[in-house]
């Protein structure tokens, strides 16, 4: 259990780090509950410009524009997403190139028609062909596809991340959203610098670019990707430990079951106590024969236990689609905390064969 | 290991030497007096049979010359030591190093080979496994015919599971031999072939014996009869 939480656990942290760690998303609104936010005005490409000048301690700066569009490529047609990105967006969101390439500078400025197609639009519209150089369409601009990103895969929350188009910004600011308008703006933060502090700079300039005065709420939100990615690890953590907690509340049960089989174990053999006694076997002779019993029978349970959960963890981890994380610590821990098991559990029924009274033991039938 | 220390001064003195020892179970008005004073010394090499009717306190007597239980009052010197100054687990030493015992209903582990039962006193005593081997194979010819070494004393009549036991009870060389009935599950005939293996063991290897019995035809292969009424040795024959 506590290898399928780790397992969870993993794969946020690792969906967060392939977003790109030190990244503040800002965006325009205030969230104002779950998926909702309140309107604002856009942030348009100065504001982007403004804070690649004025803030320090960043490496990075991605203005970017999404909305939904139906694609078109022959006969077959896609609805996905297009995102007019500028700047240093791959670098900012960790996107690599599979094959073709990255838009070059001349395209971005001169909103030139071409695209770049996340895997799983590919895979829609192309099937096996190779789409670098074909056209595909989208609401009515033809485009030229260039380069594939590299799949990334579904996110936590269950969404396709590899549904996706990216043109440069301008194309997507005059050819399909047809405003200036920007709906985030991404910023990379240098390794080794608080994002906290660029987080407030940023506020800052934002509060004077858009006349904010002192009295009112900012009218765009900064987001810090560690937040966030502390907040899920948080969740998942919470889970491991629950689940954690149902596997101390079984280790409990089974360790009364052993207790029982243990004491019904040393009342059957009260006479072979009593011969042992009798021949000479200490007090602690009789406990550690006993203790080692209980010891042994745990650790055995212990070892079929971990093969059995290591089975059931490949098995559901495949059916849960989260990736299967062998923790060799934990089998380790899980391995003495069953012997540990016997032991305490073993102690109680193996006290009261030691303290047994020969001749009475003897005597039982 | 802590073992008993019993100087050479003291171990002419003789093997087992009872002084007014009694015994008494429960408290107040339902208090019985098991033993009432017993008087009783035996020397290296004797065979003595117990004898009396049941409640008499021969079972009780065995028990404390067995190291199992401690007298009330009075005095148990066993080569001189006073065993009922002793502590549980230096009472069980001196079983372990002086004592064998032999019970009326065999007592043998029941899943256990012939040969690890009788290996069971030396495992304590810490032998290493070889030499337990060899010991443990020489107890058994001792008692009977080979080839009963891998049996399980299911696997074998009373009277070979009693031989089991008795090879089992002389592995250690003991001093005495303690029996309690050992012949009270057996046919007579079997009962005369396990009698003439202890008195055989007596005269051979000087090994003590005490015996309790019932049975007049045994207790007459012993060298002194001790007859036990109402807590108090009444007669002393042979």
């Amino acid at each position: 259990m506590v290898t399928l939480g780790g397992g969870a656990t993993v794969q946020v942290s690792e969906q967060i780090a392939s977003l790109g760690s030190n990244l503040l998303m800002i965006t325009p609104g205030q969230r104002i509950g779950m998926g909702q936010r309140s309107a604002a005005v856009a942030f348009d490409v100065d504001d982007a410009e403004a804070i690649a000048r004025d803030i320090g301690s960043i490496s990075a700066v991605a203005p970017s524009s999404s909305q939904g569009v139906t694609v078109v490529f022959g006969n077959k047609n896609w609805s996905t997403k297009v995102t007019g990105i500028d700047g240093q967006y791959f670098k900012v969101r960790n996107w690599t190139i599979e094959s073709g390439r990255e838009f070059v500078s001349s395209e971005l400025r001169a909103g030139k028609a071409v695209c770049i197609l996340g895997a799983t639009v590919r895979k829609e519209l192309f099937g096996g062909q190779d789409p670098l150089g074909s056209n595909i369409r989208m609401e009515k601009v033809s485009c030229q596809v260039i380069g594939i990103l590299e799949a990334k895969g579904q996110s936590t929350m269950g969404t396709d991340r590899d549904d996706l188009i990216l043109i440069p910004l301008r194309t997507f600011q005059r050819r399909i959203a047809g405003n200036q308008d920007i709906g985030l703006i991404q910023v990379s933060v240098q390794d080794g610098v608080s994002t906290d502090k660029v987080k407030q700079d940023i506020e800052q300039l934002m509060r004077v670019r858009r006349h904010i005065s002192p009295s009112e709420d900012d009218s765009f939100s900064v987001r810090d990707m560690k937040e966030i990615a502390k907040m899920l690890t948080g969740t998942t953590q919470v889970l491991t430990a629950l689940l954690g907690a149902v596997a101390a509340v079984s280790l409990l049960v089974g360790g009364i079951g052993i207790m029982n089989i243990m004491l019904v174990s040393v009342t059957e053999r009260t006479r072979e106590i009593g011969v042992r006694l009798a021949i000479g076997a200490l007090t602690r002779e009789v406990l550690m024969q006993f203790l080692v019993e209980a010891i042994v029978l745990s650790s055995f349970g212990g070892l079929f236990g971990i093969v059995l959960a290591l089975t059931a963890s490949v098995g559901l981890a495949r059916v849960l689609q989260v990736p299967f994380v062998f923790n060799s610590g934990i089998v380790v821990i899980a391995f003495f905390f069953s012997a540990a098991v016997g032991v305490i559990f073993g102690y109680f029924p193996a006290r009261q064969a030691a303290r047994m009274d020969p001749i009475e033991a003897l005597r039982h039938e | 290991m802590n073992t008993i220390v019993v100087s050479k001064q003291i171990s002419h003195s003789p093997l087992i030497e009872l002084h007014g020892v009694t015994k008494v179970y429960g408290t107040g008005g339902a208090a019985m007096h098991a033993l009432r004073g017993i008087d009783l010394r035996i020397d290296q090499g004797e065979f003595v049979a117990v004898m009396g009717p049941s409640g008499s306190g021969k079972s009780t007597c065995m028990n404390i010359l067995g190291c199992l239980d401690t007298p009330a009052s009075g005095a148990y010197l066993f080569k001189g030591v006073d065993v009922g100054k002793l502590s549980r687990d230096q009472r069980a030493l001196l079983r372990r190093n002086y004592l064998g015992f032999v019970f009326q209903g065999y007592n043998l582990l029941n899943r256990t080979p012939a040969l690890e039962n009788v290996e069971l006193p030396l495992i304590y005593r810490g032998t290493p496994a070889v030499e337990r081997r060899e010991r443990a194979l020489k107890a058994l010819e001792a008692v009977g015919p080979k080839g009963w070494k891998s049996h399980t004393p299911g696997e074998l009549s009373g009277g070979q599971q009693q031989r089991v036991a008795i090879a089992r009870a002389i592995v250690t060389d003991p001093k005495v031999l303690l029996a309690d009935e050992l012949t009270g599950n057996l046919d007579s005939a079997h009962s005369r072939e396990i009698m003439e293996l202890l008195t055989s063991f007596n005269s051979e290897r000087s090994i003590t014996i005490v015996m309790v019995t019932h049975e007049p035809d045994m207790a007459a292969y012993a060298g002194r009869i001790i007859r036990f009424l109402d807590g108090v040795i009444d007669s002393e024959s042979g």
